[in-house]
Formats: structure tokens, sequence, C-alpha cells
């Protein structure tokens, strides 16, 4: 993010279709050269947002802003953004060649200067030598290189991804993933990337806009978002996490002391906090030590093992708390011999490692 | 090529069952397409015999202007038949595709009804129609437009537009299944790269539609060559289209071998019309609905 110009923004973006609320006022800066995900579960309304932003649906409510323009109304031809669709879309009565160079004749450019580009393009997504073929004797990965290239050379300003990879097997997958993201920097382009998968989205993106039932739950940094989830919600869709249900003790300064299970530990403060009531404790399942033996630590407590799988590089494990609820625990093997089923085991963890979250989670 | 080595395995396999239908085709096609064109070799007797001497003399007599002049009207009254019908069933079938469910059904309706009533009927309808004292010429009397009834039926006119309104589902059907089966992605694709809806139309919608679209012309213009009964009712004295050719040698002069030739010629046409049509890339499955 250069020097953080807002290029897209987006502002009280409300949609409905028939009845059904898919967007419920949503505000969004992106910044030029940013890298940005749209991350949340099936029918958050992420690809709507999208289609919103490419113009191939308009808004109930709000506006779209584009490099300072109003493109609100504009017709999607009209405007400098591509989209590479969610199934590659491409055109399947044209080969690579003509898929790509697609955009470019449309403008009714000179058909040698067409001809350099798509070259440039090919090399970029590294397609030469399949310029004749058709998009029906392609791999799902190779569409998708053309699906790129074919809107990459219109130099749009901005990229709109919906789910890209979602087709691609795995390795496959993170293979492109890499690519897309070099290709994003080397271009200078802003993307805007839609995605369900958190694995996805986290190691690609500037920043992700954590999305759930037409709203932002949370827009911040990939650390911000994994670190200092904001909510249940957000907490549990990215990573794998324990919400430890904890009553307040006491506010301090600067922390609160939670009693879970029993015990009584710090945690670092939220200020909507009051005394007596249950708040929710994130606690990654891979920031939890145990011990078969006491840990002279202020974030500590004690349960049975009730449960230990031997996954590859970690362990998992289940803790029962004396009040019945589960810790999941993740932990490296390297580390020195496993306690015994049944046996008590001392669960502690940092205190940075416990954040507060709202309690957001839909109850059934 | 291994694939397909599998699927040709495959289909042998199920061969045994496809015999029943097999033998069927041999039975009522095969068979009775080698007795027609074994009688238009022959010459005809009296009454509805016919027999030696073998040869191609009924061909020969083809070739004359009356027969020849005959051949083109109907070519010529095909191919606009297989035109109007595009014209007006592409638009019909796309809109109905893009309709909501219940319009489609709705739509679906107004174009099967009529099929489920007699041909024939329909026709004398459209006789009604057209005549001096008919609701088109009242209509266009009452609105001061003609001073004398115009003379509609019995003409090429009218033979003209009973071929379009009777073969138009056939355009319709084939359009709309390819319409309906189109990925609306790749016109928003389109639209995304820089197309406006007028080439997004052309550079897309129409070339993914082409299938339906060759089917239908197709499906249009062969059976317009050979209707017979639509230019017996509507047309004049002088419209005298294959389809009447045949009709009038098998039971007014009652030469059949002579009819089983123009008979000939006809399916000739219509194989090289199919030929025509698989080398554009069209595939008997895109005839079907």
């Amino acid at each position: 993010m250069p020097e953080h110009k807002v290029l897209l923004s987006l502002r009280g973006l409300r949609k409905t279709f028939d009845t059904q609320e898919a967007l419920d006022g949503l505000d969004l800066d992106v910044f030029e050269g940013e890298f940005i995900t749209l991350l949340g579960p099936s029918g958050c309304g992420k690809t709507t947002t999208l289609r919103i932003i490419a113009g191939l649906e308009m808004p109930t409510e709000g506006s779209v802003h584009l490099d300072g323009q109003d493109i609100t109304h504009l017709a999607p031809e009209k405007r400098e953004v591509n989209t590479v669709f969610q199934n590659y879309a491409l055109f399947p009565h044209m080969n690579v060649y003509k898929n790509i160079a697609y955009g470019l004749a449309l403008r009714g450019m000179d058909k040698s200067d067409i001809k350099r580009r798509v070259n440039e393009m090919l090399d970029l997504v590294q397609l030469e030598g399949y310029e004749k073929r058709m998009p029906s004797q392609l791999s799902g990965g190779q569409r998708q290189r053309v699906a790129i290239a074919r809107s990459l050379i219109l130099s749009p300003k901005l990229l709109l991804l919906d789910e890209p990879l979602g087709a691609l097997d795995l390795q496959l997958r993170r293979q492109m993933q890499q690519e897309l993201k070099s290709m994003q920097q080397l271009l200078c382009i802003t993307f805007i990337y839609i995605t369900h998968d958190q694995v996805e989205a986290l190691p690609m993106s500037d920043r992700i806009a954590l999305m759930r039932s037409g709203r932002f739950v949370q827009l911040d940094t990939p650390k911000g978002l994994y670190e200092q989830p904001h909510t249940a919600f957000a907490a549990s869709f990215i990573g794998e996490t324990n919400l430890v249900t904890a009553r307040v003790e006491a506010i301090k300064e600067k922390e609160v002391l939670l009693n879970i299970a029993g015990f009584t530990l710090p945690c670092y403060c939220e200020d909507w906090l009051t005394p007596g009531e249950n708040i929710l404790l994130s606690l990654r399942a891979e920031r939890i030590h145990l011990s078969a033996l006491p840990v002279n630590t202020p974030c500590r407590v004690t349960g049975e093992l009730i449960e230990s799988h031997y996954a590859g590089g970690e362990r998992v494990s289940l803790i029962r708390l004396m009040d019945g609820q589960v810790l999941r625990v993740r932990a490296t093997t390297e580390s020195e011999a496993e306690p015994e089923l049944g046996s008590t085991v001392y669960a502690w963890w940092n205190q940075l490692s416990g954040v507060i979250v709202r309690d957001d989670r839909v109850s059934s | 090529m291994k694939s397909r080595g599998v699927v040709g395995k495959y289909q042998r396999s199920r061969e045994p069952l496809a015999l029943p239908m097999m033998l069927y085709g041999v039975l009522f096609v095969g068979l009775s397409l080698m007795y027609i064109i074994g009688l238009s070799l022959m010459t005809r007797g009296a009454d509805f015999n016919a027999g030696a001497p073998f040869g191609a003399h009924n061909y020969a007599r083809i070739f004359s202007t009356l027969y020849l002049r005959s051949l083109l009207q109907s070519l010529r009254l095909a191919f606009f038949t297989a035109l109007f019908c595009l014209l007006i069933g592409y638009p019909f079938a796309y809109f109905m595709a893009k309709a909501s469910p219940k319009a489609r059904t709705w739509l679906m309706l107004l174009l099967i009804v009529p099929f489920w009533t007699n041909a024939l009927i329909r026709i004398y309808g459209w006789k009604i129609l057209f005549s001096a004292t008919g609701p088109i010429n009242q209509a266009l009397l009452g609105l001061g437009l003609i001073a004398r009834p115009l003379r509609l039926l019995y003409t090429d006119f009218a033979v003209q537009v009973g071929m379009i309104y009777a073969m138009l589902p056939f355009m319709v059907l084939p359009v709309y299944s390819a319409v309906e089966r189109m990925d609306w992605a790749m016109v928003e694709a389109s639209r995304d790269l820089g197309a406006s809806p007028a080439r997004a139309f052309l550079t897309v919608t129409v070339p993914m539609t082409l299938p339906g679209v060759l089917a239908g012309l197709v499906l249009t213009f062969i059976p317009s060559i050979g209707l017979f009964f639509l230019s017996d009712l509507l047309g004049g004295s002088n419209t005298m289209l294959w389809g009447n050719m045949v009709h009038n040698e098998l039971l007014k002069s009652r030469d059949l071998p002579f009819a089983a030739a123009l008979s000939v010629v006809l399916l000739a046409l219509t194989g090289i019309v199919i030929l025509v049509y698989r080398r554009m890339g069209g595939r008997a499955e895109s005839m079907v609905f």
C-alpha cells in the first residue's frame, strides 16, 4: 500500500433480493495496490458485493466510487474493473488466443499490438504455445491462467477474483496462490479476492474483510484478525480456537481477572466489561501448552486428559475442565513424553494468547 | 485414445439392447426405402401397378421446366420459411428462456397447445382469416386502409404465412433449449471485458446458441419442401410445391414409379441438407428437445 490512496470506496451498500437481505449496509475503502480479501461462509454476501463492484448487479441502496468517480450505476463495460469468474467463464467457442485478445479486440486495437500484448500475457501466465487450444482442451489450472490473462490484459485499475482457485486441487491451489500474489505485486494492480477458505486468505492478503450475513464482522490485517479477533465468529472462522466461557471477577487497570472453572487468572482488558458477567475467551488450540507437572504461570488451569491423537507434526488433545468445558489443544510432538489418558494435566498459555471476544454466536 | 477405447467397449456391450430398435429401423425404414427406390426405376402399368421395363426414365422426366420450376418454388418457400421462423422464433425462444418460470410455462403452452389440435383444422382457421370477408380484410376495410377486399387466400403469400405458422415451433424448441442451457456467466464475462449488450449478444450468445439455430433451420426447412396439404388449402392453382407433385402423381395420375422418383429426389435433397448441417458441426442431439 504505497501512498494510501483510496481507489475504491463502498458507502452504505445495501442489496435485497425479493425479500431477502443480501447486503446490510457495507462501508469499505480499498487502497491502491492493495490485496484485499472478502472472506466468509457461503451466502454471506461476498459474491454479491463483488458483482455490485463489477456492475453486474445494482445495489438497492448506497454508492460505489472508483478513483473518486461515482460508478454506482455505470454499465459493467464502462468500468475499469475486470473480473475473474468463479468457473472461469471462458468463451467455449474461442481458442486461448481469442479469449485473451477479446477485450482488446473490442476496443478496436491494432492487430499487431494485440498480438504483442497477448504474447506478453501468455508469457506472464506461462501458457506460451497454447494459443490454438480450445478451453475444453485445457486443464483446470490452465483455464484459470487464461481467465486471469484475459482480465489482466486490459490493465484494469481493479481486478476482482471470485473464488478463483475453488475448483483446483489442493497442491495446484497453493501454487496458484503464490503466483497470483507475485503477479499482483509485479503489476501493482489492486486485487479484491473472494474466498471462503481462511487458509487461502491469510498468506495472500494485505487486509481481510470478514463477512457474515451481509455485514463486515471485522476488517483487519491477517495478523490482526488471527491474533485479535473481535467476536466469537471471527475467532472460530479463522484457525482453530477454543471459546471458553469465563466470569469476570474483577477489573484492574489494564487487565481483568477471569474465573474459568474455578481458576482465577488474568487477561488483558476490554473496556466493555462489567464484573460478574459471563464472557467468552478465545484461546487458540496451538497456543495452549500441556504439562503433567505444575507450571509457574498465571494463566493456568487443570483438567482431565480425555482424548489424545497423534496427527503427524502435532498432537491433538482434549482436556475436560472441572465445569465440563473441553479444551482442544494442539502441541508439537517433539515435546516430552505425553501424559496418560485420564490423568490430570496442566494447561497453560501466555496471557497475550487469551483474547476476550464478543459473543455473536447464533443461538439455536 | 485410451478413453475412446473404453467408450467403444461400453457401447459394444450394450449393442444387444439396441437390437429391437435396429430391427424396427431395418423393417420400417430400410425396407420401405428400398421399395421406393426400386419402384422409382420401374414403369407404370394399369391402375396402381408397376413393372418392367426398368430404367432411369422417371428421373429423366423430372428434368423439365415444370418440375424444375416446382423444385425451385419449393426451395424458395422452404428457405423463406426457415428464415422467417428464425427471425420470429429466436426472439420468442430467447425471451421464453429468460422469462420467469411462471411466464415460461404460459409461453410454452401458447406454443404447444395449438399442436394438440389437428393441423388441418388450424389451416382452415387461416382460410377464414384470409378470406375476402374474413377478419383481416374486415379490419383493413374498417380502418379505411383499403377500398376493396385484398385477395389473400389462394396466393403464394397465404401458403408462405401458413408454412411459417406451422413450422414455428420447430424453430422455437431447439433454440429455446440452446438458450436455456446457456451459461450466462459467459455473457457477463463479455460485458465485464468491455462488450456492449449488443456486442455481447453477437459475439457470445449467438455463437453459443448456434447449434439450436442450425437444428431449427434444418427442422423447418426440410418439412417445408414436402408439406402438400398447406398449399392445397391455401395456395392458388399455380402453387405447385414438390409435395403437391408427389401427391398428384400418386393419387391423381396414379403413376407410382414416377411419384417414387420424385420422392427419391426429395429424400436426396433432405440428405444433402443434413450433410451440410453435420459439416457445419451440427449434431443430431441438438434437434431433440
